[in-house]
């Protein structure tokens, strides 16, 4: 098991170094001088030159890169551009509402999607399964904010049961600061439903076909137990690894909700430091949302582990 | 196996029946199949021809500002009076060429890097690795960074959307390479000698051409979506094109008292994502029936 794991930590090191690699040429993309961009436009010419050398921009790429990934390293992500603050401060502001809003997400996604695809599994001809099949395939055509203004338009606008947009921290009271994520979060989760409820049905009906079900059914084994220790148990690595996957998609998504509903997270931070093209926030940013897609798929590959013994290879 | 059971299903025995009258039966065997073709096919034409047919998409009309679908104006009028009807069919083809250009973009590059990752072994640790990392990124921020720290034009905007797209098209390539190259007809064709190009391009590819397909048809759906989404967050399509994520954008200011701006380009946008991904789904249940009904992506 150790060995499984600090092999699963290993494979993650190359990816993110890839990442990083990719983050740092971003800036290189960007026409113009980035030593001037960073100084700002009011900046003297031996200012620009100061923030040339502190940076070490006047350096060959891979000694510049080297030193730019020891800063992030060390905790060290510069300064805002637009707010001259540290990147590292501006992004621990606004990480609260992402974080809830995302295991909000998480939780309304697994919570329905996989009931849905059981049934779907089980009476594949039935009502359930067709409705949750076509569903599945309007979760995939719909982008996020579509979802989110038709939310907004019948249960805000036309019902008044939750806040148009806005978000209450958690400071003022744990029900009101999630009855204000709900609408965010039934958007968000849409498409996480459908991949879910897909990659569900599709797991069961795998695992239905297997002799050790059609013997726990024949020996009179109640169908809730064949279902909990025979069908989920086995059925549990594609569904776990649909969720690690699709957690990229949860994570672009928030980019978009969080600026339909005006919510002060990591994803508004970031649509607006991109369109502020406010490069050291946006660096700290991708890195973030790429290091914790890593971190969790690195949790999906030990959860693996513990949920089917037969991987610990 | 896979190909034999599509040939039953689309155009095959021609053996006592016409042509026609398997083209004419096809809504009748796979309604969906039919359905989510006509749909595209009606787009298409759509964008081709929309700005002969339609009045102009750019014409203000200040007075008749705001007003609801009519017939005189099915979609109504938007803040400044021009025609939603006009512009949301003249939207069509921004998302449309989009689609299409992302496809052929993603499909060239990845089916390209799924052979090399798939046949030559050595180098395939490596480029997943690459493929990996850009998977670790998501697909919005990434194409928003990428135009946005760029600038948007046409190319930016294709590739910023092809970028994210290109590591699945590749995963999906190499895992149908991994089992062609084990096939006995390719393990003869090595043995006689063949040339490398000429096994890659006669005996592999064409196996491989099914799980392509589908999978640029899913890229084709996806790539609309990124691009509204670019145009909605104000990093796309520059805003005085009409295309269907600017007409949203500029919709969402007025969606308690018009919401008929961002409803119509909304539905216009899911009915042609929906009809894409429906002939994915489609053609890939006819391709490889043991996955009927969905699986991983």
């Amino acid at each position: 098991m150790t060995g499984y794991v600090v092999g699963r930590l290993f494979a993650a090191i190359p990816v993110l170094l890839a990442v990083a690699v990719f983050v740092f040429l971003l800036l290189s993309l960007v026409p113009g001088d980035p030593a001037v961009l960073i100084a700002g436009d009011f900046a003297s010419p031996p200012q620009v030159e100061a923030v040339r050398q502190a940076l070490g921009l006047n350096l060959p790429l891979l000694p510049r890169f080297l030193a730019w990934a020891g800063r992030i390293l060390s905790g060290d992500f510069g300064l805002s551009l637009f707010s001259r603050i540290p990147v590292s401060q501006l992004v621990a502001q606004r990480i609260e509402p992402t974080l809830l809003l995302s295991l909000m997400t998480i939780t309304i996604a697994v919570v329905v999607a996989v009931p849905l695809g059981l049934v779907a599994a089980y009476r594949p001809r039935g009502l359930v399964a067709r409705l949750t099949m076509a569903g599945a395939v309007l979760g995939f055509s719909l982008p996020v904010f579509v979802v989110a203004f038709a939310l907004v338009y019948t249960l805000a606008l036309g019902l008044h049961w939750f806040p148009v947009q806005g978000y209450k921290p958690l400071s003022q009271g744990m029900l009101a600061c999630l009855h204000s994520l709900v609408l965010p979060a039934i958007s968000l989760s849409f498409l996480y439903i459908a991949l879910i409820a897909r990659v569900t049905r599709a797991a069961v009906l795998e695992v239905l076909r297997e002799d050790y079900v059609r013997t726990a059914h024949a020996k009179g084994l109640a169908a809730r137990k064949i279902i909990a220790r025979h069908v989920l148990s086995n059925a549990a690595v594609p569904i776990i690894t649909v969720v690690g996957i699709g957690f990229a998609a949860l994570l672009g998504g928030v980019v978009v909700t969080e600026t339909v509903f005006s919510i002060p997270g990591l994803g508004r931070l970031t649509a607006d430091s991109i369109l502020r093209r406010d490069y050291p926030v946006v660096q700290a940013l991708i890195l973030l949302f790429a290091f914790v897609y890593v971190v969790v798929n690195l949790v999906v590959d030990i959860l693996y582990a513990v949920v089917d013994p037969r991987i610990r290879y | 196996m896979a190909m034999t059971h599509a040939a039953e299903g689309l155009d095959a025995p021609d053996i006592g029946v016409n042509r026609f009258a398997q083209i004419a039966s096809l809504p009748v065997r796979q309604p969906i199949l039919a359905l989510s073709c006509a749909l595209l096919l009606a787009f298409g034409v759509t964008a081709v021809v929309s700005p002969w047919i339609t009045a102009d998409p750019a014409a203000l009309d200040p007075l008749n500002r705001l007003q609801p679908p009519s017939l005189a104006e099915p979609f109504g009028t938007d803040q400044v009076g021009r025609s939603v009807f006009a512009r949301a069919l003249v939207g069509t083809r921004v998302s449309l060429s989009v689609g299409i250009a992302v496809a052929v973009l993603t499909t060239l590059i990845g089916v390209c890097t799924g052979v090399i990752a798939g046949y030559f072994r050595s180098v395939d640790k490596i480029v997943m690795r690459a493929m990996d990392a850009v998977m670790a990124i998501p697909a919005i921020l990434l194409a928003i960074a990428l135009v946005a720290l760029i600038g948007a034009s046409p190319i930016v905007i294709v590739t910023a959307i092809s970028l994210p797209e290109i590591p699945r098209m590749a995963r999906v390539v190499r895992a149908s390479v991994l089992s062609l190259r084990e096939r006995v007809y390719v393990e003869a064709a090595i043995t006689c000698g063949g040339r490398t190009v000429t096994i890659l391009h006669r005996h592999i590819l064409p196996g491989a051409a099914g799980p392509i397909m589908v999978q640029s048809t899913y890229v084709f759906a996806s790539a609309m979506i990124l691009e509204s989404i670019l145009s909605f967050l104000g990093a796309g399509t520059p805003p005085d094109v009409p295309s269907w994520g600017n007409m949203m954008s500029e919709g969402r200011q007025f969606l308690q008292i018009a919401p008929w701006i961002l409803g119509f380009p909304a539905l216009m946008l899911a009915m042609t994502v929906l009809a894409a991904n429906l002939l994915g789904d489609v053609l890939r249940d006819l391709l490889d029936p043991s996955f009927a009904g969905g699986e991983m992506r």
